[in-house]
């Protein structure tokens, strides 16, 4: 017998004001898809961390990385490499959906296409920060700098989830167009630019010992940067998916 | 579509009209400031042109928004139109600036915060205008224009927000601002006028360019419509 498409105990759920559990497991659903697929394939994490790596290493033949411009300069670099390999993963986890029409199935899906865009987002952020898991132990160990400051781990997540919610709406746009490649970074670094300044001020205030004082006005600022962004993602996606 | 509307003709003449006397306020009727000199008087034109930049992408953003909210065609062919003549005038704004710079400050460029904000906020517009570009479906071309376009003119004041923390060395010259900062001055009640004029002038020029290129995008969708017909037929 097949079995009937909700179970008693789902519409059970939904008439109990369960619209926000059936949003949260559609997010769940999305992000694990992407998960999975990652888990799978290794194609995306691979190329962010291999390039993230080469960006450093570019980096230290660029900027002479000796001991005295060290301190001064690691939170500017780290965060150029993360951007980077950030819109290499932006780039990348948009264009698998379009390229092989499975951005239509989900949007065929009877679903609130907000939950879509969360999804993508949260899974385009696991990305992100598993490459920042393997970069900052990796320039500790290299530059033989302790990276392991709770401050600078917190600036790092807000700095990472506002670069993604904008991010991923933006890849979203960017892969339905003809120039889509170039394209992403055109319009992702002038949006981002704010998350990025603070990100580093931050960073490199926790870097060299700054007083809260000093860097909580940039904390501010990535907090309410990543609270404006996601809430305007998560009213414009409907018309960026939209056929 | 008809011959120009008469409105248009109207305004058009009206601009030219005050135009003219714009520049003769500028060049003749303003005082020589003191300290700077005639370099001085770039700052008429110089805040003006600012200013409808910013207004053309505040009218592109709340186009994008009527658009999204209506669907309604001309309210893209009104954003787009704004957004191609904000970004000539900011460019307009930011060389005017350098010139200035140049004798006062010594420099053609400083990274100073209302200059990386105006050079941001020219590049989004960039950006959007290539996204444009690339998409050739009018629908989505028009969707995505109005998500970029509102979404870049929100980074923006963040933009200056956050680099505003640093000093900036820009003069403030309306409000109130540091009077130390390089190249401040006090305007006497003929530049005021001068420079009231100005913004005037370059708002009613905004008016008139983005009434022309509103105009021209219909007519071209028109006739792109009379192709298609022959070409059917």
């Amino acid at each position: 017998m097949a079995e009937p498409l909700a179970r008693p105990s789902d519409l059970a759920v939904r008439r109990k004001g369960g619209a926000l559990r059936s949003f949260l497991r559609t997010i769940w659903a999305v992000l694990w898809k992407d998960l999975a697929a990652e888990l799978r394939s290794r194609e995306l994490l691979s190329a962010m961390l291999v390039f993230a790596l080469l960006v450093i290493l570019i980096f230290n033949f660029a900027l002479e990385l000796d001991v005295r411009t060290r301190g001064t300069i690691t939170a500017g670099v780290l965060w150029v490499t993360f951007s980077f390999a950030g819109t290499l993963g932006l780039n990348r986890s948009m264009a698998v959906e379009k390229d092989r029409g499975c951005l239509d199935g989900l949007l065929l899906a009877p679903v609130d296409r907000s939950a879509i865009y969360f999804g993508k987002a949260l899974g385009n952020l696991v990305f992100m920060l598993v490459v920042e898991a393997i970069v900052l132990p990796t320039y500790s160990a290299l530059y033989n700098i302790n990276l392991f400051v709770p401050g600078l781990l917190l600036v790092i997540l807000l700095g990472s989830i506002g670069y993604v919610a904008v991010g991923t709406l933006l890849a979203s746009m960017a892969v339905q167009a003809r120039t889509r490649d170039v394209l992403l970074p055109i319009l992702l670094f002038p949006v981002v630019l704010p998350v990025l300044i603070s990100a580093v001020k931050a960073s490199s205030g926790f870097l060299q010992g700054a007083g809260w004082a000093e860097i909580s006005t940039w904390i501010n600022m990535l907090v309410a940067y990543d609270v404006i962004f996601i809430a305007l993602s998560y009213m414009v996606f409907d018309y960026v998916v939209e056929e | 579509m008809g011959p120009m509307p008469k409105g248009l003709k109207l305004l058009t003449g009206l601009t030219a009209l005050f135009f003219a006397l714009a520049l003769y306020l500028v060049f003749f009727y303003a005082p020589r400031e003191a300290v700077m000199g005639d370099v001085q008087r770039v700052f008429y034109f110089h805040v003006a042109a600012g200013w409808v930049g910013a207004l053309a992408f505040l009218v592109t953003a709340i186009a994008g928004g009527l658009y999204l909210a209506r669907g309604e065609r001309r309210w893209d062919q009104l954003a787009l139109a704004s957004v191609e003549i904000g970004v000539i005038f900011t460019a307009v704004n930011i060389i005017s600036g350098s010139i200035w710079a140049r004798p006062i400050w010594n420099t053609w460029w400083t990274w100073d915060p209302r200059l990386v904000t105006a050079t941001i906020m020219e590049l989004i517009y960039v950006a959007y205008l290539m996204l444009r570009q690339g998409i050739e479906d009018p629908d989505r071309r028009a969707r995505f224009g109005a998500v970029y376009g509102i979404v870049g003119f929100i980074s923006v004041p963040i933009t200056f927000l956050s680099i505003r923390i640093f000093r900036t060395i820009h003069p403030v010259v309306v409000g109130s601002g540091d009077p130390t900062a390089e190249g401040a001055f006090d305007m006497t009640p003929k530049m005021l006028q001068a420079f009231m004029f100005s913004l005037l002038t370059f708002t009613f020029l905004y008016a008139t360019l983005l009434w022309h290129r509103f105009r021209l995008q219909q007519l071209a969708e028109k006739v792109e419509q009379w192709k298609m017909k022959v070409l059917s037929g």
